[in-house]
Formats: C-alpha cells, sequence, structure tokens
C-alpha cells in the first residue's frame, strides 16, 4: 500500500457462533455450524426457514437501556463489536489526537427491521405514531456516528454501502485513509441484522437462499455440488487499524499489517458474477499488487465462498487464474460454511479470521465440503477441519450484488 | 387506579431512563432529566397513548416539566 504503514491492534465481533472474538474463533477452528431454525418470526410460510442468527446477545454491557432502545438491531450489534474493539485496542484518545482517529463501519441493508415495524405502525396507527428515532435508529453511518460521540473521534466518519462487500470496502478504504495521513487511528468494519420477515422474503424471493430445510447445519456448503444457496447471517465486526510507527510507539498489540486493498466492478449484471470470476480476478490481483507480496507467499485465501451455484465456481477459477503456480499451495476456505452470508458484515468478520489466521498459523476450515463440484478449480478447501500451517499473507475476498468486488491483504509482522 | 401524577411519572421514568423517585414533579425534562428534542417528542407520544388523547404540536412544545405535563392531562381529560 503507497504510503504510511498500517496495523490492526483492535478486534470485536458479534457473530452466529459467539458474542466475542475470542469465542468465535473457537468455535470456528472446532467446525461448529451457526444455522439453525428461525424462532424470531413466524418463518412457516417462508421457502427457508433457518439462518445463521446472533444467540443470547444482551446490549446491557456496552449501552444503557435508554441508548439501546433508540437503536436498529444491526447498529447494537455494531456497537457491540466497536466497543470491544475499541478497548481491545488500548488505544487512549486524547484532545491532540481526536481530530485524527475516526470510523468506517458500513452496513448492507441498514435498519430494515425499524423500517418494518415503523410501516406497520403507519399502516395501523397513522404518522403521528412513528418514532422520533426512527430515522436515527435506522440509517446506515448510525454505527460510525455513535462510536464517535463516545470515543470523540473527530476524524474522518464514514459509511460506505456496498451490499455484501461493505465490510472489505469499510476495512481497506480505511486503512487508505491512514496510509495518505487523513486519520492517524480509524475504527473500521460491517454490521448487519437483516433476518427479518421483509429481508428474508427478500432474499427467497432472489432465489439466493438455500431450501434446505431438514439439515440447516449442512445447507452451507461452499463449493460442494449439492450447494443450493447461501444461508442468511447476521452480526457485526470492527477492527481498529492504526498508522504503524505510532502504534509501536504506543506499545500497542500488533496482530497484522493491512499491506494491500484492491477493488472492481464485474459490469455484468445486478446479481450473478461473469462465469469466469474476471471481476473478482480484477479484485485480487490489484490488492496483490498493492500488496506487493508474491503471489507464493500468500499461503492462505478466505474466500467470499458464499455456497451460491454461479459465485463459488467463479471465485475458484479467478482463485486459480489469478495465482497461477501458486494456486497449488495456497489453501482457500470458505468461513461461511458455519456463519451463513454476513452480507455487510461479512468482510469484516472474515477479516478478522483472516488476521487471526495469522496469529494462530492456522486456516480455518470449510465444513459440509463432501464432494467438490465438478465445475470448480481443484484447489486446497480445507475441507471439514481446520488446518495449521505457515501463514505469512491472507487475502480475504468480498464481493456483492451490483457487481461490486473488493479484497484485502493482511500480513504477519516480525 | 393509580393517580395521573403517578402514571405520568412512571412513564416519563420509562422514557428516559430514569429511576422513578428522581422524577420529581418540578423537573425539567432537557435540564434535570437528560432528554434532547428528540426524547421530548417520544415522550409526548406515550403520554398520548397512555391517557388516549392527541396532544397537539404547539400543546406539546410547552410540556417541558413535569408539572407541565400532569397539568395538561388534568385539564384536558379531567
Amino acid at each position: 500500500m503507497i504510503g504510511r504503514r498500517v496495523a490492526v491492534t483492535g478486534l470485536g465481533m458479534i457473530s452466529p457462533v459467539g458474542l466475542t472474538v475470542a469465542e468465535t474463533w473457537e468455535n470456528i477452528l472446532a467446525g461448529k455450524s451457526g444455522v439453525s431454525p428461525i424462532d424470531t418470526f413466524d418463518a412457516s410460510a417462508y421457502t427457508t426457514r433457518f439462518s445463521a442468527s446472533v444467540r443470547g446477545f444482551d446490549i446491557g454491557p456496552y449501552l444503557e437501556p435508554k441508548e439501546a432502545r433508540k437503536m436498529d438491531t444491526f447498529v447494537q450489534y455494531g456497537m457491540a463489536a466497536g466497543i470491544q474493539a475499541f478497548e481491545d485496542s488500548g488505544l487512549e484518545i486524547t484532545e491532540e489526537l481526536a481530530p485524527y482517529v475516526g470510523c468506517a463501519i458500513g452496513s448492507g441493508i441498514g435498519g430494515i427491521g425499524q423500517i418494518e415495524k415503523n410501516s406497520e405502525i403507519l399502516k395501523t396507527s397513522g404518522p403521528r405514531r412513528i418514532s422520533p428515532f426512527f430515522v436515527p435508529g435506522s440509517i446506515i453511518n448510525m454505527i460510525s456516528g455513535n462510536l464517535s460521540v463516545r470515543y470523540n473521534m473527530q476524524g474522518p466518519n464514514l459509511a460506505l454501502v456496498t451490499a455484501c462487500t461493505s465490510g472489505t470496502h469499510n476495512i481497506g478504504i480505511g486503512a487508505r485513509l491512514i496510509a495518505q495521513g487523513d486519520a492517524q487511528a480509524m475504527l473500521v468494519g460491517g454490521a448487519e441484522m437483516a433476518t427479518t420477515p421483509v429481508g428474508l422474503g427478500g432474499f427467497a424471493a432472489a432465489r439466493a437462499l438455500s431450501t434446505r430445510n431438514d439439515d440447516p447445519e449442512a445447507a452451507s456448503r461452499p463449493w460442494d455440488r449439492d450447494r443450493d444457496g447461501f444461508v442468511l447471517g447476521e452480526g457485526a465486526g470492527v477492527l481498529m487499524l492504526e498508522e504503524l510507527e505510532s502504534a509501536r510507539a504506543r506499545g500497542a498489540r500488533i496482530y497484522a499489517e493491512v499491506t494491500g486493498f484492491g477493488m472492481s466492478g464485474d459490469a455484468y449484471h445486478m446479481t450473478l458474477p461473469p462465469a469466469d470470476g474476471r471481476g473478482a480476478a480484477l479484485s485480487m490481483s490489484n490488492a496483490v499488487r498493492d500488496s506487493a507480496v508474491p503471489l507464493d507467499q500468500i499461503d492462505y485465501i478466505n474466500a467470499h465462498g458464499t455456497s451460491t451455484n454461479a459465485g463459488d465456481v467463479a471465485e475458484s477459477l479467478a482463485v486459480a487464474r489469478v495465482m497461477g503456480s501458486a494456486a497449488e499451495q495456497v489453501a482457500v476456505s470458505s468461513t461461511k460454511s458455519m456463519i451463513g452470508h454476513l452480507l455487510g458484515a461479512a468482510g469484516a468478520v472474515e477479516a478478522i479470521f483472516s488476521v487471526l489466521a495469522i496469529r494462530d498459523q492456522v486456516c480455518p476450515p470449510t465444513i459440509n465440503l463432501d464432494n467438490l463440484d465438478e465445475g470448480a478449480a481443484p484447489l486446497n478447501f480445507v475441507p471439514h477441519t481446520a488446518q495449521q500451517r505457515t501463514i505469512r499473507n491472507v487475502l480475504s475476498n468480498s464481493f456483492g450484488f451490483g457487481g461490486t468486488n473488493g479484497s484485502l491483504v493482511f500480513s504477519r509482522l516480525d | 387506579m393509580s393517580s395521573i401524577e403517578e402514571r405520568v411519572k412512571k412513564i416519563v421514568a420509562e422514557q428516559l431512563g430514569v429511576k422513578e423517585e428522581e422524577v420529581s414533579t418540578e423537573a425539567s425534562f432537557v435540564e434535570d432529566l437528560g432528554a434532547d428534542s428528540l426524547d421530548t417528542v417520544e415522550l409526548v407520544m406515550a403520554l398520548e397513548e397512555e391517557f388516549e388523547t392527541e396532544i397537539p404540536d404547539e400543546e406539546a412544545e410547552k410540556i417541558t416539566t413535569v408539572q407541565l405535563a400532569i397539568n395538561y392531562i388534568n385539564e384536558n381529560l379531567a
């Protein structure tokens, strides 16, 4: 990445398999599925009746009930993950530093739960009963906004919205802002909670979701020949990024360095990728070039791998093409096999898994991969169980509706 | 059935996230109980719901303390 170097110094997460980074990572490495039948509303009329939902979440330790009540659930997830990441980093924001600390935390969908609730209120009780907190509680930049107030972060305050690439784009742009000198530190990531009656119905209508209702835990099966769509996930991931030298100077624990960021547009179709994965390939090669890491030193790829028919094959072909002869040794896995697709939070939680893969020198598995699709490139997809190996650099991919792509490279700091 | 004063104080406490004993009749929503302008809008909505009435915006703007809320309810509903 051109400019100043960027370190990852804090992590926070709310996921379908854990309410902290540590709990989630333990379950991810154990290959535990977070997919189960929907019990938050009556889903009996839907073609898909399961999801990867967050279980047992309590905002109490993070926010006053009065504050939390004004926020959609996706904002609450983002606040919890953001507070975790901030505390994990140990960064102290002095008055001198405050103008150089910012936030870039996005979402794909935003406060759809609040939109549904207030639409219902409008219908049954009229416009005067719509909550004054409906708008500030449901728009996408409110995680960045609320965190800035809480921690006095007066620097850049953003929330990029690019469907399922939101998390990755917010991290990449946040890193660029630090590299280019706009900020010294940034809280970056994404949050999502679209497991609502309209949200589920919308993705089901788009024929994007698995309908394996008789065996939900086996529904998310990237690259497996019997996959039939993605599993709707929810949660949030937030990382603290800091300019490397200042992080070192304050003695921060540094998880990894953000060395590369790449983007592209498919320019092809609103929901389908081109069969050869050319947009994915361009995004990956841009990130790798930005990182200046030789291909044979990229040891692990956290794939987008959503378990959809077209997307999985296209991404595998793109990986094979970009990696060339290095494709034989690289490990490629999809953690979505366990936690489903967190949409605008996906890239953020997967970036955290990438960073932890470097820390612990282990590739998380792709569960449910029983029979590799014949059309997919024959890569090491880390089936069923995690693989311990030397991991110097990790590439993390996200692709979204609209044909928007983003890739990040994280590197081990020696 | 609780008195109007008790019902108003209970709603104020719930809406503004404060303890009921902190809600004195003289308390100002903004200055004493930490409400912002949107909190007071929502508070008036909650009072409307509790007392099954509609408070016009120009009247609602004048309800800035617990006592003024009690007065309004007494005058318009009693």
